[in-house]
């Protein structure tokens, strides 16, 4: 047969009729479907958020407690001084909300310390900075993070408002107890950026994050989408503030004074 | 020809040096793919040994963006089987030594992924 121009075009006429009826498997099986999901055990929510209440949980030991259980689950060495790696800590009043200072506060909230951890803002200035997206938001709120993708140029430490987010200067197992470490979890490497991460791997699987779990209370965890969900219930109750509000960060953990 | 001798050998000994590297590498021994230690109480991966052997790198390439950046941690392979995302807790509960398993290959073929910087092997750090 001779290949002319008319012949070329009478085919591809075909074939693309062929196309427009073909059944939507066979156009399927071709790429575009995802053999992955979400866990069938995981909770969900619109936008996760923590309150606690600091009438309950306010002095250094009890919050250096739940701070143990998170850097033993999270495998977070303990280094002291400058070069510390924290995702859970504590401060005082004058410095967890310092726009809020008032001479007159009542002394005995001046004299609480605050249980401090990363914000999960829902305007997180981190992700903003972040030149590769090794920080970044997922639909649920929580500002996470992609070791694999971190390039350690600390854009985002100095994005943070509130010193959520530490550096390893050096080899961060030097300073783990490997006899003591949580195997179900990665360390991280030198020269990564590294916070809380609202315990998306225990959330992944149906629990609370470990700080909750353990605060006896003081704590609550859960859709703040959600009207009826706890924390929506104790947000209604209870006065609240967050820490510095004049940043626009929208933090997403709550304090109950 | 001027200088015929020297131009000659000098061609000869040029070629030589070219495919010498193709001369001993047939000369030597075949290569042999190392002898794996598998697991005991697995006898199937997630999916066929032949799928794994090439495609394992894109494989947890692919997972770790899955688990960390989509959240999505159930990975469903071809024989409609469900498994958990993870490097640490699903490949390694049944590859239990990274020693015998992934540095044998790793080894011979002078690859040395970063993935133990930080993920836990099962024999545990030192």
């Amino acid at each position: 047969m001779k290949n002319s121009r008319r012949t070329f075009i009478k085919l591809a006429g075909i074939a693309a009729a062929g196309l427009a009826v073909a059944p939507k498997k066979v156009l399927a099986s071709s790429g575009g479907h995802s053999p992955v999901k979400v866990n069938a055990t995981a909770s969900h929510a619109k936008h996760w958020a923590m309150v606690i209440d600091t009438t309950k949980l306010h002095t250094a030991e009890a919050i250096d407690e739940l701070a143990k259980v998170c850097h033993h689950i999270h495998n977070v060495p303990s280094i002291e001084g400058k070069k510390e790696v924290k995702w859970l800590w504590h401060d005082t009043y004058g410095h967890s909300f310092p726009e809020q200072e008032n001479p007159h506060l009542a002394e005995e909230v001046h004299e609480r310390v605050f249980p401090l951890l990363c914000n999960h803002c829902e305007n997180p200035p981190c992700v903003r900075v972040c030149p590769t997206k090794a920080t970044f938001q997922r639909p649920d709120g929580i500002v996470a993070m992609d070791y694999h993708r971190c390039i350690g140029c600390r854009y985002c430490m100095a994005g943070c408002p509130y010193g959520s987010r530490s550096f390893n200067w050096g080899d961060p197992r030097l300073n783990l107890d490997m006899a003591n470490l949580n195997p179900e979890f990665p360390t991280r490497m030198r020269g990564v950026v590294e916070k809380c991460n609202f315990c998306v791997e225990r959330l992944a699987v149906g629990k609370q994050p470990a700080c909750v779990e353990a605060s006896n209370g003081a704590m609550f965890f859960g859709d703040l989408k959600d009207p009826d969900s706890e924390v929506r219930k104790v947000l209604r109750e209870k006065f609240t503030i967050r820490r510095k509000p004049s940043a626009g960060t929208e933090p997403s953990v709550y304090y109950i004074i | 020809m001027y200088n015929g001798f020297a131009i000659v050998a000098g061609l000869v000994i040029f070629f030589a040096m070219l495919t010498a590297p193709f001369a001993l590498g047939t000369m030597t021994k075949q290569y042999k793919e190392p002898e794996l230690k598998l697991p005991v109480n697995e006898k199937e991966c997630i999916e066929s040994t032949e799928y794994m052997r090439t495609n394992h790198m894109q494989l947890l390439n692919e997972w770790r963006d899955w688990a960390l950046r989509d959240g999505k941690r159930t990975y469903t392979n071809h024989a409609g089987k469900e498994f958990s995302i993870s490097l640490q807790n699903t490949c390694m509960k049944c590859h239990t030594s990274k020693a015998d398993f992934c540095d044998k290959c790793h080894n011979d073929a002078g690859v040395s992924p970063y993935c133990w910087d930080c993920h836990v092997q099962p024999e545990g750090l030192k």
